[in-house]
């Protein structure tokens, strides 16, 4: 059985608007504090081990995700990393044309389980899958202890 | 086997914490905007406040005025038949009197809101909305009122098109 | 359907902050059950999570966002969230994948992470309201709370004073909770009656705060416990759950007749027909003060308008008649919306299995219920649980 009545003369149908307003503040959370800490003043990258399941996890975890025992075993990340997938992106967030196409792409390291999606700094012809990037970091007094620290990924050769 | 928790983990932080970065943290405003359809039961009821009139909608089934207005009885599931207007006076079924605005400010001068019944609707039906002329000892559970209805040319076609719902006056309909 | 046992629980502090991000507060919790119930994560075949709106975490999709920290990786995996009602109901959720036989070990995570909605996770409640009929309006959430109370204490001539007295036992109750945010062994009610008027009648000693937190339980079929040889398994003995319109202004809100009708339910299940008598102790929702009486009557525990008079009474006290609300409540211990599971379905468990240190009822207790309450005015779910 269907409404016993439906209006057809859509200048009589309203609609309300509004949004939704919240501002968010993310913490970085027990490993994560670590992570950014180290990363906004000495510029390091690292990575936290679980000895059971033998993964070095980075972004580092307070926890392995397999057999969630609590991890202790912080380990730095070798510098030099590989472009494992990669995508161009020519619109921006809200879905205008962006100025510039972006190349952004998800980076491994070797031995590390997981990585770091990101932009990578290169014309997109020189881009392809084993690329090897290094992270370009933002200078020292401007890093803020959040993922931009790292400006960008560019070619190690380069 | 297993052993009861001796130790409670948890690290708390204090709002300068946060607010002042005493943290590592990244911060985020989302950008999302809606726009809600009435329908066809509240496209209805906006249009007819428009006008100044209080509008309900039957269910011949249970015999019932539906307001605020719509297309289906929630209680026997069945489409309502038809538009009914109603009165624009009602009771005043629980009320509240608020020192916070909608951001949880305080404010000196309180808000009077709660939930009027509207006469000629089912009983006990009604809608959420302001009070007005009342004072914390006036205001009262079973209080009769009417709407104070904005000039015609400030209606939009919005619950605010009433301003509040005031005390009836003696020999008021 | 197979017999269900809860066999071990855990949860972390409440605070109005905490550091953790939502996964780690998801593993603290867990981690903590694990080791309570004395197994691993290999030995769970299902686990499930409950968690209020993704607008307080300001994650989208959360329930898989923080998955990994639950445990969940590579298992069968779902979210609830019925508002309110997901600390009891995520509970009930472990219940019917185990009494289904779908699976022998559980787990059941429930994480909240408020503090990262600024300024107030007021700005996401604020959006349960209708967009038309209620938002225009610029309502405070508080005031529907408001309205709810005075309907309840006009209908039932309560003076507030009865009312702040619950705020007292549960504040004062908390003091013997380790994770409790606001437990308070001096306060008193003057102190409630003092407070600033928020939303007259709710004052701010009336009501619970918003909090960070996680809780997370695990369970068990009868096998698993007789496998795992389990020395204090406690038994869900009923469960209920029920919603009722969205159209609160529809409702007279003086008594929760979904909370009735969900408690019918779970008694039902547990074969209970008189839950004054056959309840020993009861964990209903309390995020203010007048919702444990207004629960306590909806689960049929008092009569429409007597459960001010067994307050002022001392018969919910901890050693009274029908303790309620040892735990410290969500008053007292904290409102981290969905993992207030820790303080009621945990409680029940702690309770039961003689786990509850210093908050230990003094008596023999075999059955508990606990009820948590959602949505607008809307959800009951309800569990009981024995030895």
């Amino acid at each position: 059985m269907t409404f016993a009545e439906k209006t057809t003369d859509h200048r009589k149908l309203r609609r309300w608007e509004g949004n939704i307003e919240a501002d968010y503040i993310y913490t970085s959370g027990l490993a994560g504090e670590r992570f950014f800490t180290e990363l906004r003043k000495n510029g390091r990258i690292l990575a936290t081990h679980c000895p059971r399941c033998d993964l070095t996890y980075l972004p580092p975890r307070m926890y392995c995700e397999r057999c969630l025992a609590e991890l202790r075993d912080w380990k730095e990340v070798p510098a030099l990393g590989k472009v494992e997938a990669f995508t161009v992106a020519r619109l921006d967030e809200e879905g205008h044309e962006a100025p510039e196409p972006q190349v952004w792409a998800f980076i491994k390291f070797p031995g590390i389980h997981g990585g770091f999606v990101h932009i990578v700094a290169a014309p997109e012809e020189k881009v392809k899958r084993g690329l090897e990037v290094r992270p370009r970091l933002k200078p020292q007094p401007l890093r803020t202890g959040e993922i931009t620290d790292i400006e960008a990924f560019e070619p190690a050769e380069h | 086997m297993g052993q009861t928790p001796q130790k409670w983990p948890g690290i708390e932080l204090s709002n300068d914490d946060l607010l002042n970065k005493k943290v590592t943290q990244t911060r985020y405003h989302p950008r999302a905007k809606f726009s809600w359809s009435a329908g066809e039961a509240i496209s209805r009821f906006l249009n007819e406040l428009k006008e100044g009139r209080l509008i309900g909608r039957e269910c011949k089934h249970c015999n019932k005025i539906l307001f605020p207005p719509r297309m289906f009885c929630e209680q026997c599931f069945k489409p309502t038949s038809k538009w009914v207007y109603i009165k624009d006076t009602g009771t005043i079924q629980t009320y509240s009197i608020s020192y916070l605005d909608k951001d949880a400010k305080r404010i000196t001068d309180p808000i009077y809101v709660g939930v009027v019944s509207i006469d000629g609707a089912a009983e006990k039906m009604g809608i959420m909305h302001y009070f007005g002329e009342v004072t914390k000892d006036t205001i009262h559970i079973g209080m009769k009122v009417k709407a104070k209805w904005k000039p015609p040319l400030e209606r939009t076609g919005s619950i605010l098109d009433i301003e509040y719902f005031r005390p009836l006056k003696e020999g008021e309909q | 359907m197979r017999k269900v046992a809860v066999i071990g629980a855990g949860m972390t502090l409440f605070r109005r902050r905490l550091m953790e991000t939502p996964k780690e507060l998801c593993f603290e919790a867990t981690r903590m059950a694990l080791d309570s119930a004395g197994i691993e994560l290999k030995d769970v075949d299902a686990v499930i999570s409950g968690s209020a709106p993704d607008g307080f975490d300001g994650v989208h999709m959360k329930g898989e966002y923080y998955s990994d920290g639950c445990g969940a990786y590579g298992k069968p995996y779902m979210r609830v969230f019925v508002g309110g009602g997901t600390g009891v109901f995520s509970a009930i959720s472990g219940w019917y994948h185990i009494a289904s036989g779908l699976a022998d070990i559980a787990l059941v995570v429930n994480e909240e992470k408020m503090s990262s909605c600024q300024p107030h996770p007021q700005s996401v409640f604020a959006h349960i309201w209708d967009p038309i009929l209620d938002r225009p309006l610029k309502p405070n959430l508080i005031w529907i709370f408001a309205m709810e109370m005075n309907r309840y204490m006009t209908v039932h001539k309560i003076k507030k004073e009865d009312i702040a007295l619950v705020a007292v036992k549960n504040k004062r109750n908390a003091v013997d909770h380790p994770c409790a945010q606001l437990a308070d062994p001096n306060i008193t009610v003057d102190d409630v009656l003092n407070s600033e008027v928020l939303a007259w009648p709710v004052q701010r000693l009336d009501i619970s705060p918003p909090s960070d937190g996680a809780a997370a339980l695990v369970m068990a079929s009868e096998d698993a416990v007789k496998r795992l040889h389990v020395e204090t398994p406690v038994w869900m003995k009923g469960v209920g759950w029920c919603i009722d319109s969205t159209m609160w202004t529809d409702r007279d809100l003086y008594f929760p007749e979904y909370v009735a009708r969900a408690a019918k339910m779970a008694y039902k299940m547990a074969k209970i027909d008189n839950p004054r008598k056959q309840i020993d102790f009861a964990e209903p929702y309390d995020p203010f003060d007048y919702k444990e009486l207004h629960h306590m009557e909806g689960l049929l525990l008092a009569k429409k308008g007597e459960a001010p008079i067994m307050t002022r009474e001392g018969v919910t006290q901890r050693d009274g008649d029908l303790p309620t609300c040892p735990s410290g409540g969500l008053l007292g211990v904290g409102n981290p919306i969905a993992a207030t599971m820790g303080v009621k379905i945990g409680e029940l468990y702690w309770q039961l299995s003689g786990q509850a240190g210093k908050r230990q009822i003094p008596h023999e207790i075999k059955t508990g219920v606990t009820n948590a309450w959602g949505d607008l005015m809307q959800y009951g779910a309800v569990a009981v649980m024995g030895v």
